[in-house]
This record gives C-alpha cells, sequence and structure tokens, in this order.
C-alpha cells in the first residue's frame, strides 16, 4: 500500500477552495483512490457536494450537544459519500462568536485519537477557510499533518496577494517542520493572460501552476444539485480537467519551501501584466482640495 | 542602625547580580536601591511595575487575582463568577482569610467557588449563553445574593466574548447590579492592574447606584477603604474608629457588603488603608463627590496613635477629643505588650517581601517592639509606593521590587536577618535555610494585626515564630563535629 498523503488546500475566501477540492477529490475517488476530507471551516460546506447534503453534522456541533468531544464516537462524525469518500467537517460557531480556530484544533486532535486516518487511505485533503487568521487554521499544516500545501488562487490582484501571504505562512511552518508548498491551482476568472501571470507568480515562488482549471458553468449546474461535475456528468469536458488534476497531483514530486515575493515584486508583476495600474507617488497624502488647487495652478 | 553600611548594601547589590545575563543584570539593577532618606522621589533610584524577566521565579499574581481575590472577592453578599476554566476559581478560594459575618451560601458567598467551568465546547463556540444561564441558576439557588460580578479569566478575552451584554440583560432581569470585569489574567504585568480594573468597574456599574436617594447623614461618616478583613483586621480597626466617635458607614471590601459601597459617596472621608489597591476608587469619590481620603496605618501603638489623630483632624473636638480617649484607654495595655515581647524580640533584625501596603507599613509594628527592618519590597508596587517606603525605612537600608527568587535567597544569606516576613512560596524555602519566618499575606492564619487588638496578636506571634526553641535544632547532629571542628583549625 502506497504511503498516506495528507495534502491541505488554502487560498482567497471565495476563490472556490471546496468546489475545487471535492471535484479534485471525486476525481481521484473515480480513479480508485481512498480518500478522506476534512473540512476546516466554521461553515461546514467542504463536503455538501460528495454527500449531497446541505451540510454536514460538524465534530463540533456534535460535541457541543453531547456535552463534550471526548463523548462522540468516530462513526458520528464521519460520512460515506460518493466514490467511497470519507467526509468530516470540524465546524465551529457562527461569525463574531467564540473561537473557531480551536474549534480546528478539537476536530483534527479528535480525529487522530480516533484514528480516522486508517491505513488504507491514499490522501486526506484539509479544505481550510481562507484567511490563516490565526493558531487553530494553521492546524492542518502542522508536523504530522498535511505535507503538501496546494493554493487555489486566480488572476486577480486579491487572489495573487492571498496566495503569496500564504506562501509566507507556509515558510514558517516549513522551517519547524515538514510541510512544503506543492503548487498553485488556477481556477480561471477569464483575466486577461490569467494563464501566463499565474504560471510567472508560481515561478517566483519556486513552484509551478500545477493545473489551469477554465470557468465552465456545468461546475454550477452540478452544484445546484450538491454534486460534483465528475458525479454529475462524466462526460462534461470539465470533468476531464479535474481527472487531469487529479492525475497531476497523484504524480506530482515538487515539493518546495516556498519563496515567497515582496510586496513590490508582486506589485511590479501586477503592472507588467497590466492588472495595476503605475502608482502615481505625487497624489498620495493629497486631499481633492490640493489637488484641485494644482491641477488650477498647472 | 542598619545591617549593612551603605557601601555594605550597594556591594551586596553588584554580587547578587553578577550571575545574571548582561540583559537581566542591566533590567534587575534598576530594582534594587539602597534606600536614602533624603530623597524626595523614589523615581530616580527604583524603577516598579515592569514585566518580570522570565525565569527569574517572580512572586508576581495576575489581573485576575488583583480582582477576583483582593477586590471584588471579599465583598460578603455579592456573588463573584470565575467566569473561564475551573482552575482561577478553585484556587483562588478561601486563600485571603477574608473573615465575615453571615451565613454562607444563604446571604454571603466568600468561601463558595462560582464558575462557569469552561469546556472546549465554551471556547469553541463562546461563553456567552453558559454565562447567562448560569446567572439565572445563582439567582435560583441563591436568591438572597445582592448582586453578581462576573470575573474574566484569560480565555474569555482570547475569544472575545461580549460579557458586558450579558450582564446589561442579566441585571434588568433579576433587577441586581450585574459587574462585568475585564480581568483577564494575561493583561498588564502583576496583579496590580487587576485592582485598578476592579477599582474601575465598581466606579463604572456600582458606586452612582444610589446618588439622588435619601441618606441620613451625620458630621461623622466615614468609609474604610483597602481593608480586607483578614483575620479580622478590619473589625480590629473599626471598633477604634466607632469608639472615637466616627460613624463607619462602610467597609471595602473585607466584611462589606454591596449597599456599604453603594452609599459610600455620603461620607465625609474616606480611610485608606490599602492605597496600592484602593487609591483609584479613592481618587474618583474626591474628583466627583469631593470626598477628601487619608491614607492610614494600624500597625503597632505608636502609628495608630499618629493615624487616629490624623483622622481626628478632618473633625470637630468631639472627634479630637475622642481619639485622645482612645489612646489613652489602649495605652497601658499595649504598654503591657511591649513590656512582655520587647526584652524577647530588641534588637532582631527582619526582612520584608510582600505585597500592597505591608512592606512599609509594618515597619513601625517591628519597631515598637525594638526590631528593625533592614530590607523591604514589594512584588507589584509602582513608584508612588516607594515614595512612601523611603521615609518609613531605614537609612541604607535595601529595597527590592518583583524581587526573583536568587536575590531573596542570597540577601537572606548575607544579611542574615532573626525574622523573615513574607508569603507561602517563600516560607518553606527560607525554614529549610534556618531562618524563623511568618507568613505576612495571611499572618500564618492567626491575626488579626491592625489595629490595639492586633498588635497584641503581632507581638506575640513574632516572639513564638522568633524564640521557638526549633531554631537551635536546626543543625543536623552529624554535621556539628566537623563545623566545630574545622572552627579549632581557624
Amino acid at each position: 500500500m502506497a504511503k498516506l498523503r495528507q495534502a491541505a488546500i488554502y487560498g482567497k475566501g471565495g476563490i472556490g477552495k471546496s468546489t475545487t477540492t471535492q471535484n479534485l477529490v471525486a476525481a481521484l475517488a473515480e480513479a480508485g483512490k481512498k480518500v478522506m476530507i476534512v473540512g476546516c471551516d466554521p461553515k461546514a460546506d467542504s463536503t455538501r457536494l460528495i454527500l449531497h447534503a446541505k451540510a454536514q453534522n460538524s465534530v463540533m456541533e456534535l460535541a457541543a450537544e453531547a456535552g463534550s468531544v471526548e463523548d462522540l464516537e468516530l462513526e458520528d462524525v464521519l460520512s460515506i459519500g460518493y466514490g467511497g469518500i470519507k467526509c468530516v467537517e470540524s465546524g465551529g460557531p457562527e461569525p463574531g462568536v467564540g473561537c473557531a480556530g480551536r474549534g480546528v484544533i478539537t476536530a483534527i486532535n479528535f480525529l487522530e485519537e480516533e484514528g480516522a486516518y486508517d491505513e488504507d487511505l491514499d490522501f486526506v485533503f484539509y479544505d481550510v477557510l481562507g484567511d490563516v487568521v490565526c493558531g487553530g487554521f494553521a492546524m492542518p499544516i502542522r508536523e504530522n499533518k498535511a505535507q503538501e500545501i496546494y493554493i487555489v488562487c486566480s488572476g486577480e490582484m486579491m487572489a495573487m496577494y492571498a496566495a503569496n501571504n500564504i506562501g509566507k505562512g507556509i515558510v514558517k511552518y516549513a522551517n519547524s517542520g515538514g510541510v512544503r508548498l506543492a503548487g498553485l491551482i488556477c481556477n480561471s476568472r477569464n483575466t486577461d493572460r490569467e494563464d501566463e501571470l499565474i504560471m510567472e507568480l508560481a515561478r517566483r515562488m519556486g513552484t509551478t501552476m500545477i493545473h489551469f482549471i477554465p470557468r465552465d458553468n456545468v461546475v454550477q449546474h452540478a452544484e445546484i444539485r450538491r454534486m460534483t461535475v465528475i458525479e454529475y456528468d462524466p462526460t462534461a469536458k470539465q470533468a476531464d480537467e479535474y481527472r487531469a488534476l487529479a492525475s497531476k497531483i497523484v504524480n506530482n514530486k515538487n515539493f518546495v519551501i516556498p519563496t515567497p515575493v515582496t510586496m513590490d515584486e508582486l506589485e511590479e508583476l501586477l503592472m507588467a501584466f497590466g492588472i495595476m495600474e503605475v502608482e502615481d507617488t505625487s497624489i498620495i497624502g493629497k486631499t481633492a482640495a490640493q489637488l484641485a488647487a494644482e491641477a488650477a495652478a498647472a | 542602625m542598619a545591617a549593612l553600611t551603605r557601601e555594605e548594601t550597594e556591594a551586596l547589590i553588584q554580587e547578587v547580580l553578577e550571575v545574571y545575563p548582561d540583559k537581566a543584570k542591566k533590567d534587575r539593577a534598576k530594582h534594587l536601591m539602597v534606600n536614602d532618606k533624603e530623597l524626595e522621589s523614589s523615581k530616580k533610584c527604583i524603577t516598579s511595575n515592569r514585566k518580570s524577566l522570565p525565569g527569574v521565579m517572580t512572586m508576581r499574581g495576575c489581573a485576575y487575582a488583583g480582582s477576583k481575590g483582593v477586590v471584588w472577592g471579599p465583598i460578603k453578599d455579592m456573588i463573584s463568577i470565575s467566569h473561564g476554566p475551573i482552575g482561577c476559581g478553585q484556587y483562588a478560594r478561601g486563600g485571603r482569610r477574608n473573615y465575615y459575618v453571615g451565613t454562607t451560601g444563604v446571604d454571603t458567598f466568600c468561601e463558595m467557588n462560582f464558575t462557569s467551568d469552561f469546556q472546549e465546547k465554551d471556547i469553541v463556540f463562546g461563553g456567552d449563553k453558559k454565562l447567562a444561564k448560569l446567572i439565572n441558576e445563582i439567582e435560583l439557588l441563591f436568591p438572597l445574593n445582592k448582586g453578581i460580578s462576573i470575573q474574566s479569566e484569560c480565555p474569555v478575552g482570547l475569544i472575545g466574548d461580549d460579557i458586558e451584554a450579558v450582564a446589561k440583560k442579566a441585571a434588568a432581569q433579576i433587577n441586581k447590579p450585574v459587574v462585568p470585569v475585564r480581568c483577564e489574567g494575561f493583561r498588564g504585568v502583576s496583579q496590580s492592574l487587576g485592582h485598578h480594573i476592579a477599582n474601575d468597574s465598581v466606579r463604572d456599574w456600582i458606586i452612582s447606584n444610589r446618588d439622588g436617594q435619601a441618606f441620613e447623614k451625620t458630621p461623622y461618616d466615614v468609609a474604610i477603604l483597602g481593608d480586607y478583613n483578614i483575620g479580622g483586621d478590619a473589625w480590629a480597626s473599626r471598633i477604634l474608629l466607632e469608639e472615637m466617635g466616627l460613624r463607619v458607614v462602610a467597609q471595602w471590601s473585607g466584611d462589606g457588603t454591596l449597599a456599604e459601597m453603594e452609599n459610600t459617596p455620603n461620607v465625609k472621608l474616606n480611610l485608606l488603608h490599602c492605597y496600592r489597591s484602593m487609591n483609584y476608587i479613592s481618587r474618583h469619590m474626591e474628583e466627583k463627590y469631593g470626598i477628601p481620603w487619608l491614607e492610614y496605618n494600624f500597625f503597632g501603638p505608636t502609628k495608630i496613635a499618629e493615624s487616629l489623630r490624623k483622622i481626628a483632624s478632618y473633625f470637630d473636638d468631639r472627634i479630637k477629643e475622642g481619639a485622645e480617649r482612645v489612646i489613652e484607654k489602649y495605652t497601658p495595655a499595649m504598654n503591657e505588650v511591649i513590656a512582655k515581647f520587647k526584652p524577647r524580640l530588641k534588637g532582631k533584625k527582619v526582612m520584608l517581601y510582600v505585597g500592597g501596603l505591608r512592606p512599609r507599613h509594618v515597619v513601625g509594628a517591628y519597631e515598637d517592639l525594638g526590631m528593625e527592618v533592614v530590607g523591604t519590597g514589594y512584588e507589584f508596587a509602582h513608584n508612588d509606593d516607594y515614595d512612601r517606603t523611603i521615609k518609613d525605612m531605614g537609612e541604607a537600608t535595601l529595597i527590592y521590587d518583583d524581587a526573583t527568587g536568587h536575590e531573596l535567597d542570597e540577601f537572606v544569606k548575607a544579611m542574615k536577618p532573626d525574622l523573615i516576613g513574607s508569603g507561602i512560596k517563600e516560607k518553606y524555602v527560607f525554614h529549610k535555610m534556618g531562618f524563623p519566618f511568618r507568613q505576612m499575606h495571611s499572618w500564618d492564619y492567626s491575626g488579626p494585626y491592625h489595629g490595639y487588638d492586633g498588635f497584641a496578636v503581632f507581638a506575640k506571634d513574632m516572639d513564638l515564630t522568633l524564640n521557638n526553641p526549633c531554631w537551635k535544632l536546626i543543625q543536623a547532629p552529624w554535621t556539628k563535629p566537623a563545623v566545630e571542628a574545622v572552627q579549632e583549625a581557624a
């Protein structure tokens, strides 16, 4: 049996991490891999396309009902979905209360103690909240957990900022543990020269764009049916894209300590690709009145 | 006369600092001084209220300890909730021996531990709902409580629970004060910030509750602030004030009640015992209600007489005569105490390391017994405390701020005091070193030490400790011949 590989998927909020992860995992399952998804987001929407469910009962929700996490059994929190994919959601509080990060830590500790990472598994994917705002959301990439990280991004400025910032976070954990950046996944937003731009960013960060996923409405069609494209329409062209991504990940050996770029470099890159205009430093800190006066003088 | 000369004391400080790494040495040097009574301000010679260095074994507590343990905890008819995991409430329970009159669990609650007992789920989902439920349960089970305070433990601040919102809603429901206190332990450098936060919460949620309500005043109304009635201290103080003709409207907070606190803005004069923990609310009442405040010291007959006269100076002749009458009444008894114990204690040297006001306030009581305090220090003082200490301590005595384990050990070894007064954490270390020791936080489960009655207990306790025959037996018999052999050789 091959060694269990654990991967974490990060990226800016709303970039399509959960959709990409579930389609990717479905493609892996279709190819006969044993996979588990661990949703690390209090919204608990990382497994809905696999389970055809609105939202899975999460570890923390069930723990709160039962009294404590020690009162739970693994089968209470583990659901099996499409292609035998094991699904777990860490869960957490409503926005604005409590500590979602602690929820992730508690849930992952529970899974480990209860032996959820059984020997039959080929892959575990952690689908993590957009920003690594605190230690809890870095839990999946600490020692003995995810060793490879994929960042989902697009050619939009903020998505690239986020990808680069996540790279900085990985450097910290890469130096203390074994975690490595395994590639950028470009989830296309149809911006200009998007593939070239992300390839260039990946190059500068010391990694590669592992796959470019084009935009296709079939993803949304599948999603409103709470299904992955792989399951909804296996013949769709988009399904092949996810299969391609899956096979690239299976064969991926390019694990690096990232070299995140500086803000200046990133801006320069964005300017070169025409995403950002060259900054006019003469206007910084000037009020509308001052600018009007200057314009009148000129 | 001090144990050491100024030069010797300065040399001792340098020697003790020697073992520290450079950075620590530089920092700790600022916290150690040789007393110079001529100084007006301590600013130039000692630094205080700074973060302790890691690894030095500081004796300090935390903001929660300052708020729950010191200021709020002793209010007997209010319930203080330790909001967070179980340990803070359980280990802070009953430690300070704040005596009170009442039926515990019915109308008084100091000895009990009320806690929200946080579990993982409360951290993850927030503890506000549990807190609201807890307050309702308290109200159901202990209907005679007069109000509730919520003492925040660390996680409450970390996860950002909105305890103020819960408090407001609960207060409206149960029609009693519910006070949120943001005294998370990680705030500030010691328990001192907890005192300040607690004072501020009294100011914001309690002190003006009865403004405008009828109150039958007398010209002789005073309040005792900053006496926590450890071993009955506040009672031994209160009777003196009452005997001189004053009416004690409130005791803060030892054996104190919510009603007393709410009525305090009606007094003529606030009498402040522990300056460090209650100067904030005293200043507030001075500013808002124009009530003057006066620091007093009820340790030992000399300081008591001085303080009674100072207090009386704020009132008419009736009170001034009352003060003289009280002093006259107790002087013979005090002379008896001194006649009995001074011969047994005279010339003995004391080193102190305590908190609050004691490092300076008890100096007079020791002096009444012919003893001398040769070194003193505070766990969590600010520079205004040291300004006062400079005047109370002898010339060229040693003063240490936030002393470390190493410093205390070495100072004691070098100065060889006859008695050490400090806390439970220091006690057994010095016992093992063979030094007579009194706990000066809890009075070693004795007390009271305040007032005339207290001085009799104090003198007896010091004698019992210092002249206990056990200290002659401290050297193991099998080590004796070796020592004698060395002496003979020399």
